[in-house]
């Protein structure tokens, strides 16, 4: 799309490259709106220059060049140990590892729990879509019972491959005080830029480990229309992945755990 | 706080893991990332005890894909970052390794050979040749130093951080598990003392300044689109490669203008080599030896200068060819022929050594 289309620029955050937009997500992607409340937060706490952004293998890979922030684009699954590599070298920077549900719950699980083990003072953003998009739409650990992908055209049968992986609810109950974990959705802006916002903040405090697991959508390989793809990750995403904080430090302000 | 490592040269009679930790230490390493393997593990043992005295860091990881990707972490945030392996942990860590060929990040990486394939023996081997010098989905683009002794354990160690932030490839120190075990004496001493200038590195992210205000962002992809895009690159660090290859490569030879027979070992089997060729020119037979110190990049002119003007040669190595497949394509062209003695996973002794060229020589 050339710019001359579009007469009116969209408000964009500020810490968004102008220079590449539209971005090069699918129409209906998820991705575009996480990063729009991720962008939003990075320019309500002033973080421009203390951020550096590391994004994964699959379609979060797009997002390498998407900010005004350094940035680094890895290998699939390992966005967690890159950033807590940088992290443990320059702790004054803020480090935000970006992947999909592949990268974070299936090849990168292992890092992914043991970060959160250890309590690294990184923030990871785990978009969740249920299936592996960049490669086709094969079945992802996360994919929901009976949901036809490429790998599962029959529909996933948990008695050959199990029931969705709740990874959100596996990193929690590694965690410790000091840690933050919660699970958004781009179906709520609202609250899931509030996640994003106290997951960074967390950091900020140098409390501990920050993770948000955002359900998101891929109406590419979901074969959806719009009306469609809404309802699978307003309705039918959170039957099985619950929406809410279940981990906040005991010294963040604000209410209890926030329950979506 | 920091003072400094090593006031003045001293002998001391070390491991080789120990040795590792100290010329880490000379070198001005930030930081170690490590994940648990024999033979290598006292360099973390020994690391961990020094590191907090000289305000350095260490984190042990879940595994050697995480000690190495944490290390290119480490280099990008713009710290002298180090990682050491072994075995199957040199197998994880050809991921990040390949990742570093692709954004030129100059991790340093220390292995100690052990027995292959698969766990195989925690001892000693010369089997990590062809991955360490060729592994990944890539082109090789690595520099890897071959020691012989603890003394050139510190010295190639020190020369491995240089090396790599001054060509920005990433680069190994292969030692092997007899040098990480045995004790040796050598000497210490601060580089800087001796005039050898350590480069100091510098920041790919977490630079100064607001991206997109004051400067544009620092961003890095291992991805590309089209195979054009993709080609221009590597051509571009192969170029690279071949114009630091001349001034990285090292190697020794003697004994090599009347020879006979040449023979070929690098590492501690270079030490056989080396005293057999003594004890086979006492006993009047004419020996030389050729040993290659950087087995990527291969000092290739005097390798075909040796083949070129030998009628034999003899390759001798704890592995069933790894060495000899590398002099092979080095030497495409020349003439000698090409013998060998391959003792994969097992030592090698002068007085084996010996036995076999009196054999070849009659």
């Amino acid at each position: 799309m050339s710019k001359g289309i579009c007469p009116v620029e969209p408000v964009m955050p500020t810490s968004w490259r102008k220079d590449n937009k539209p971005h090069k997500f699918c129409p209906g992607c998820g991705h575009g709106l996480v990063l729009k409340c991720l962008g939003q937060v990075v320019d309500e706490l002033d973080l421009q220059d203390k951020v550096v952004f590391g994004c994964d293998i699959g379609c979060s890979l797009l997002a390498w060049d998407f900010f005004n922030l350094d940035a680094v684009q890895t290998h699939h699954g390992r966005t967690t140990p890159v950033m807590t590599g940088i992290k443990r070298s320059r702790p004054e920077l803020i480090c935000i590892a970006y992947m999909g549900d592949g990268g974070g719950y299936s090849i990168g699980v292992q890092h992914l729990v043991s970060a959160a083990a250890r309590n690294e003072k990184i923030t990871a953003i785990l978009a969740n879509n249920t299936q592996y998009a960049m490669t086709g739409g094969q079945m992802a650990p996360t994919t929901l019972p009976g949901q036809k992908t490429e790998t599962t055209p029959y529909g996933r049968d948990p008695e050959l491959t199990g029931f969705p992986l709740q990874g959100q609810e596996m990193v929690s109950a590694v965690c410790r005080e000091g840690a933050y974990v919660a699970r958004g959705s781009v179906a709520n802006q609202r609250q899931l830029k509030s996640y994003l916002k106290k997951a960074l903040e967390n950091q900020l405090a140098q409390r501990g480990f920050s993770f948000v697991e955002v359900l998101s959508t891929c109406p590419t390989n979901w074969r959806t229309n719009a009306a469609e793809t809404w309802e699978f990750v307003q309705e039918k995403m959170p039957e099985y992945f619950k929406l809410g904080e279940t981990r906040r430090p005991a010294d963040m302000r604000g209410e209890g755990l926030a329950n979506g | 706080m920091t003072e400094k490592i090593i006031e003045q040269e001293k002998r001391a009679f070390l491991t080789g893991n120990e040795v590792v930790a100290w010329a880490a230490l000379a070198a001005k390493a930030d930081i170690m990332y490590g994940y648990p393997i024999t033979p290598q593990n006292e360099i973390m043992h020994y690391w961990t005890r020094l590191a907090p005295r000289y305000d350095k860091r260490f984190l042990q990881t879940e595994d050697e894909l995480s000690a190495g990707f944490t290390t290119v972490g480490g280099v990008l945030a713009g710290r002298k970052a180090f990682t050491a392996t072994a075995g199957p942990g040199n197998t994880l860590m050809q991921e990040p390794v390949s990742m570093a060929e692709m954004l030129r990040l100059p991790i340093v990486v220390v292995i100690q050979q052990r027995g292959g394939p698969s766990t195989a023996t925690v001892i000693y081997s010369q089997q990590e040749v062809t991955m360490t010098t060729l592994g990944g989905n890539g082109e090789g683009m690595r520099v890897v130093y071959s020691t012989s002794s603890h003394q050139e354990l510190f010295d190639y160690t020190i020369k491995a951080f240089n090396t790599a932030w001054k060509y920005r490839f990433p680069t190994f120190v292969l030692g092997d598990g007899y040098q990480a075990k045995m004790r040796e004496p050598l000497t210490l001493y601060d580089p800087e003392s001796r005039g050898i200038e350590l480069i100091k590195p510098e920041p790919y992210v977490g630079k100064p300044g607001t991206p997109g205000v004051d400067r544009a962002p620092s961003q890095f992809r291992n991805t590309y689109s089209m195979e054009e895009e993709l080609l221009e690159i590597v051509n571009q660090y192969m170029q690279d490669y071949g114009e630091m290859a001349p001034q990285v490569a090292e190697y020794q030879v003697a004994n090599v203008e009347d020879a006979d027979l040449v023979i070929i070992g690098h590492g501690v089997v270079f030490r056989a080599v080396r005293a057999a060729v003594d004890n086979l020119r006492a006993r009047g037979l004419k020996v030389g030896y050729f040993r290659p110190v950087t087995l990527r990049p291969l000092a290739v002119p005097q390798i075909k200068e040796v083949f070129s003007n030998s009628k034999k040669v003899l390759v001798v190595e704890s592995a069933y060819g790894q060495l000899a497949r590398l002099l092979k394509e080095a030497a495409y062209g020349t003439t000698a022929e090409f013998l060998t003695m391959f003792r994969p996973g097992v030592g090698i002794t002068a007085e084996e050594v010996e036995a076999e060229v009196e054999k070849i020589l009659g």
